[in-house]
C-alpha cells in the first residue's frame, strides 16, 4: 500500500479543497474513460436546495401552485426531520450543474462530486436516451424562455388564466412525450424566432380543419376520412395541434408543458441505471482514492456509513419498505457486471457466456450507453443479484382469493423473476396506454381517446379529473372508452354524459 | 474542467412565489383552519403560525393512471421462506404484507395535506379583509402635529433661507444671458478700431472709441446680483399621519362577572390589540377596571383579580376621559375604546353613560366598541347604547357576545372592510 499523503485530514470543507477533490477525482474518472460534460459545481445553503427541490430540480422555472406545493410539502418535512435533504441535484445541461449543501462534511462533497459531477455526469452525456432526446446545451436556455413566456402571458391573460391552462397541461404532461420520433432538439432562440409565425400558422390551419361553410359539391358523410389518421399518443402535441378553441398563447404554454415533459422523460426511463450508475462510480473512484493513498481511514468510515445508508434495500416486511431501491439494484447490477467480467464463475459462463471474464470497463460502459431501465434488468440482473436481493414475484389477481407466489430466485425462477422485474420498469405497462383514436369532425366536435387495458388493469378513480382538464384544453366533449381484448370495458366522457 | 461557485448569497426564498400562489389557491380551506385555531387556542399564544390541514382530495393533481384490479406481477425482494407456487391470503391495506408494492401503484396515499402557515401568513389570514375603521379620517384630519419638509427653491422667503449656491448660480446664468450681446458687439467694435487705425481712418475710430464707451458702461451696469435671483429654501409644512396607537380596556369586574366571561373579554382584547399593532407602529394599552369605582390596573389584575359590589359604568368612562386628557391627547393618539361588560348597570348611570360617550369621548375616539356577554336580556345599558350607536354608526358599535365561538365573528363583523363611502 502506498504510503498515505491525504489531501485533508478534517471534516470541514474550503473551496481550495473542494477544487483540490475534483482535480483528484476528475482525473481518476478519466482513467475510468467517463465521458463528462464541463462540471458547474455550485455551493448552495439548505434553504437553496428546497427551493430546488420544490423546482423539480429545474434550475430556472415558470410560476405555478403546485411547485408551491411541493416546496411548502418538502419544507415541512424538513423541519420536522421527516427527510434529510438530498445531498446533491444534478442538472442534465452542458455545464452540467450540480449543487452541493453547505452544510456537507468535505467527504460528503468529495462524495457528491464523485456521485453527480462524474457519474450522473457521464450518464447523461452517453446513455442513447439522453443522446437522443435532450439537448443538454439548450435546455437552460429554453427554460429561461419558457418562465418568461409564461410570465408575459400571465401580464396579458391574468395569472389565473395561465395557472387553469398550466394544470391542464400539468394533469396530461406523462401524455406528451414523442416515444418514437425525435423532437428536435429546443433551442431558446429558434423558439423566440418561431413563435409568433407558428401561432398565427396554427391558427389559419385550424380553421382549415373546422371548415364549416357549405362545400361547392356536397360530400358524402361516409367519405369523410378518419381524423386523425392513426391513433395519436401524444395527446399535449395533438390538443396543440386541433384543438379548435385555444388561443395562440394558449397552445405556446401547451407547447411548453410539453418540452419540459420531453426532456424528463429519459430521466423517467433510467432510474435504476442512472443512479446505479452514479453509486457505482462513488464507490469505485473514492476507493480508488483510498488505495492511493489520498484519504484518511476517517474519510472511508464517514463515506462507508453514508453510502450504505443510501443503498439500504428493506426487505417486503420491512416497516420502512417502499419498492425496489433504485440505488441499490442498480449498484448491484453494474458491481455484479465487473464481478462477472474479472471473477466469473460457471453459471456467470452460462448465463452470460459474451460478458464473462471479458474486459470490465468496456462491459459497464455498453451497459450505461445503450439501454433503459427495462431493457438493462432484463439482460444485465445475474442469478446472483437475484439471490442477493432475495427477490420473488407476486402475481395478484383480482379474480383470485389468494395471491400465489410465481417464482422465486431458484433455477426454476430467474428468468420469470427477471422478466417481472423488467415490466415494473417499463413505463408502458405503468403507465395506462391512452390514445386519441377518433374527432368527430362532421358532428360535435368531439374527442375520443381510447385507453387499451393491459393485463386487465382498470383506470384509477380520479380518472374523470383528467378528462375534466382535457375537456377544458380541447373545449368540446371528450369521451374515454377503455378496452380489453378489442372490446369496450367502459367509457367515461367530460362532461358527464345525460343517462339516456 | 469545472467551475465552481459560491451560490449562498444567492436569495434565497425562490419559491416565495410559488408558495403564495398556493396559499392564494387554498385560501378557503386555510381560512377556515385560521378560524378554528383562534376559537380553539389559548388565549395567550395567538401568534403564532398554524397547522392547515387541507384534504387530499382538493390539492391532487390527477394523472392518468392504473386503478386497482387486473391481474399484476409484482417482484419483492426480502424472500424468507416462500417457494414458487405458495397461495398466500390477500393481505389488507399496505404495511409490510407481500402485497405492499400495490399500494404505490395507485399513487399517493389519502393522507391529508398538512403544512404550517408562518406566524406573519398566519396573521394575515386572520385579518384578511379586515380594516380599522376611521383610518382614512384620521390621516385627514391628524394634522396636529406636522413634520417640515424640504420641497425645492423659491423665489421668495424670508432672508435666513436663503440658498447662497441656488443664488450665485441664477445670478451668474443671468449675467451670461444678459451680456451676451453687448460683449459680442464690444469685440466686434474693437476689431473694427485696430483695423481702422491701421487704415488711418480716424472718424471711424472716433465713432467706435464712443461705442466702445457705451457698451463698457452698459457692461458695468449689469449688476452683480439681482432681485430676480435671489433663490431660497423651501420647506413645506407636511400633515404627519399619527402613527401611534392607544387601546382603552374597559371592563366590569363586578361580582356578576365571572372569569369565563373575563376569558372572553380578553380573547376579544387580545384579538383587538393585535390587530392595531399591524396597523401602527407603536400601540400603548390602558386597562380600566370597574365596579362601583374604577381604577387603571396593569393586564394581571385587570384580567384576574376578583371583586365584588354594585355597578357604575360610568366611573370608567370618566376615567378614560381623565388618562385621554393627561396622556394621550386625540392630536397624537388614535384612540381605541373596547368596553366589555355583561350588560349589568345601575339604570341611573346608564343615561349618564351615554351623555359621557356622547359628548366628550366619541368626537375624540377612532372608534368605540362595546360587547356585551351575556345569555340573558338587554338591560338599559344596551339600550341607551343603540342611540349611540344610530347616531355615530361610523365610530360607535356594539355587539353581543354569547359564546367563545361568536367572539371571532363579532370582531370580524366589527372590523369588516366598508365600501369606501
Amino acid at each position: 500500500m502506498n504510503k498515505r499523503n491525504p489531501i485533508s485530514v478534517d471534516s470541514d470543507w474550503t473551496f481550495e479543497l473542494i477544487a483540490e477533490y475534483d482535480r483528484e477525482i476528475g482525473a481518476l474518472a478519466e482513467g475510468f474513460q467517463l465521458d463528462t460534460y464541463p462540471n458547474q459545481i455550485e455551493v448552495i445553503r439548505s434553504e437553496q436546495m428546497m427551493d430546488a427541490y420544490a423546482s423539480i430540480g429545474m434550475p430556472v422555472g415558470y410560476n405555478h401552485w403546485s411547485f408551491g406545493k411541493q416546496f411548502v410539502n418538502v419544507e415541512r418535512n424538513y423541519q420536522r426531520g421527516l427527510m434529510g435533504l438530498a445531498y446533491e441535484i444534478v442538472i442534465n445541461s452542458n455545464p452540467c450543474i450540480s449543487y452541493l449543501m453547505e452544510e456537507n462534511t468535505m467527504t460528503m462533497q468529495a462524495l457528491v462530486i464523485a456521485h453527480a459531477c462524474y457519474g450522473h455526469n457521464s450518464f447523461f452525456k452517453g446513455n442513447y436516451l439522453f443522446r437522443t432526446w435532450t439537448d443538454a446545451t439548450a435546455i437552460i436556455d429554453y427554460l429561461l424562455f419558457a418562465r418568461n413566456y409564461v410570465r408575459q402571458c400571465e401580464e396579458r391573460y391574468g395569472v389565473q388564466e395561465v395557472e387553469k391552462i398550466l394544470d391542464s397541461c400539468h394533469a396530461l404532461m406523462n401524455y406528451g412525450v414523442d416515444r418514437y420520433k425525435r423532437p428536435y432538439p429546443v433551442s431558446a432562440e429558434e423558439e423566440k424566432r418561431r413563435q409568433a409565425e407558428r401561432a398565427e400558422y396554427v391558427q389559419r390551419n385550424l380553421n382549415d380543419l373546422w371548415r364549416t361553410l357549405p362545400q361547392a359539391q356536397k360530400v358524402d358523410c361516409d367519405d369523410v376520412p378518419e381524423f386523425p389518421g392513426e391513433p395519436q399518443e401524444n395527446l399535449l402535441y395533438f390538443v396543440e395541434k386541433n384543438a379548435p378553441l385555444l388561443e395562440p398563447w394558449q397552445r405556446e404554454v401547451v407547447r411548453i408543458v410539453r418540452k419540459i415533459a420531453q426532456y424528463f422523460y429519459p430521466q423517467r426511463q433510467t432510474q435504476v441505471m442512472n443512479e446505479g450508475w452514479a453509486s457505482f462510480w462513488h464507490y469505485t473512484l473514492l476507493n480508488q482514492l483510498y488505495d492511493n493513498g489520498r484519504v484518511t481511514d476517517g474519510f472511508m468510515m464517514e463515506f462507508l456509513a453514508s453510502h450504505s445508508a443510501v443503498l439500504f434495500q428493506p426487505g417486503f416486511d420491512h416497516p420502512g419498505y417502499s419498492g425496489m431501491n433504485p440505488y441499490a439494484l442498480g449498484f448491484a447490477i453494474y458491481s455484479d457486471l465487473r464481478r462477472i467480467c474479472e471473477d466469473p464463475t460457471a453459471e456467470d459462463r452460462e448465463w452470460f457466456p459474451d460478458i464473462a471474464g471479458g474486459d470490465w470497463l468496456e462491459t459497464v460502459h455498453a451497459a450505461m450507453r445503450d439501454f433503459k431501465d427495462e431493457s438493462f434488468v432484463q439482460q444485465f440482473l445475474s442469478p446472483k443479484v437475484m439471490r442477493d436481493f432475495r427477490l420473488f414475484g407476486i402475481l395478484d389477481d383480482d379474480e383470485d382469493q389468494e395471491i400465489e407466489v410465481s417464482a422465486i430466485h431458484d433455477s426454476g425462477g430467474y428468468r420469470r423473476v427477471r422478466e417481472l422485474l423488467a415490466g415494473q420498469y417499463n413505463l408502458g405497462d405503468r403507465e395506462p396506454n391512452i390514445q386519441v383514436v377518433r374527432v368527430a369532425v362532421r358532428g360535435d366536435r368531439s374527442l375520443t381517446l381510447r385507453h387499451t387495458r393491459h393485463a386487465r388493469k382498470p383506470l384509477a378513480e380520479n380518472t374523470a379529473d383528467v378528462l375534466k382538464h382535457l375537456h377544458r384544453l380541447w373545449g368540446f366533449p371528450v369521451h374515454l372508452e377503455s378496452t380489453w381484448d378489442d372490446a369496450v370495458v367502459s367509457t367515461s366522457s367530460c362532461p358527464a354524459a345525460e343517462v339516456a | 474542467m469545472s467551475y465552481i461557485i459560491d451560490r449562498r448569497l444567492n436569495a434565497r426564498n425562490k419559491s416565495t412565489v410559488n408558495r403564495q400562489r398556493f396559499l392564494e389557491r387554498y385560501k378557503k380551506h386555510i381560512k377556515k383552519a385560521v378560524a378554528d385555531a383562534v376559537d380553539s387556542r389559548s388565549i395567550t399564544d395567538m401568534e403564532r403560525g398554524e397547522e392547515v390541514t387541507i384534504p387530499a382530495d382538493d390539492v391532487s393533481e390527477p394523472v392518468f393512471q392504473h386503478g386497482q384490479g387486473g391481474r399484476r406481477g409484482v417482484v419483492h425482494p426480502g424472500n424468507k421462506e416462500f417457494v414458487a407456487g405458495d397461495r398466500i391470503p390477500r393481505p389488507s391495506g399496505g404495511g409490510g404484507g407481500g402485497g405492499g408494492g400495490e399500494a404505490s401503484d395507485s399513487g399517493e396515499g389519502s393522507d391529508d395535506f398538512v403544512f404550517q402557515l408562518s406566524q406573519d401568513e398566519f396573521l394575515e389570514f386572520l385579518f384578511d379583509d379586515l380594516a380599522l375603521p376611521n383610518m382614512t379620517k384620521q390621516h385627514l384630519k391628524g394634522n396636529a402635529s406636522f413634520k417640515y419638509e424640504r420641497a425645492g427653491f423659491s423665489t421668495d422667503g424670508v432672508p435666513a433661507k436663503l440658498s447662497v449656491l441656488r443664488t450665485l448660480k441664477s445670478a451668474k446664468a443671468r449675467r451670461r444671458a444678459l451680456s451676451g450681446e453687448p460683449k459680442r458687439l464690444l469685440r466686434a467694435a474693437r476689431q473694427q478700431l485696430c483695423e481702422a487705425q491701421e487704415d488711418g481712418n480716424e472718424l471711424l475710430a472716433w465713432r467706435l472709441k464712443d461705442e466702445i464707451a457705451k457698451l463698457e458702461k452698459r457692461l458695468q451696469r449689469l449688476p452683480f446680483l439681482d432681485t430676480t435671483d435671489l433663490r431660497y429654501n423651501l420647506h413645506l409644512k407636511r400633515p404627519l399621519p399619527t402613527s401611534q396607537a392607544v387601546m382603552f380596556c374597559l371592563m366590569d369586574v363586578s361580582g356578576s362577572m365571572d372569569q369565563q366571561i373575563k376569558d372572553m373579554a380578553k380573547r376579544f382584547y387580545l384579538l383587538l390589540y393585535m390587530f392595531l399593532k399591524r396597523h401602527y407602529e407603536r400601540t400603548d394599552i390602558v386597562f380600566i377596571r370597574h365596579h362601583t369605582v374604577a381604577k387603571e390596573v396593569d393586564e394581571q389584575e385587570f384580567f384576574y383579580s376578583r371583586e365584588t359590589g354594585g355597578t357604575v359604568v360610568s366611573s370608567a368612562l370618566k376615567l378614560m376621559q381623565e388618562i385621554m386628557a393627561s396622556r394621550y391627547s386625540a392630536d397624537e393618539w388614535n384612540i381605541y375604546g373596547a368596553q366589555a361588560s355583561d350588560g349589568d348597570n345601575w339604570n341611573d348611570d346608564s343615561p349618564v353613560c351615554r351623555k359621557l360617550l356622547e359628548e366628550s369621548l366619541l368626537p375624540q375616539v377612532q372608534h368605540f366598541s362595546y360587547v356585551e356577554i351575556t345569555k340573558r336580556n338587554h338591560q338599559a345599558l344596551w339600550r341607551e347604547y343603540e342611540a349611540l350607536a344610530a347616531k355615530f354608526p361610523e365610530t360607535f358599535a356594539q355587539r353581543h357576545i354569547q359564546e367563545v365561538g361568536d367572539i371571532f365573528g363579532v370582531f370580524r363583523d366589527l372590523f369588516q372592510r366598508r365600501e369606501a363611502a
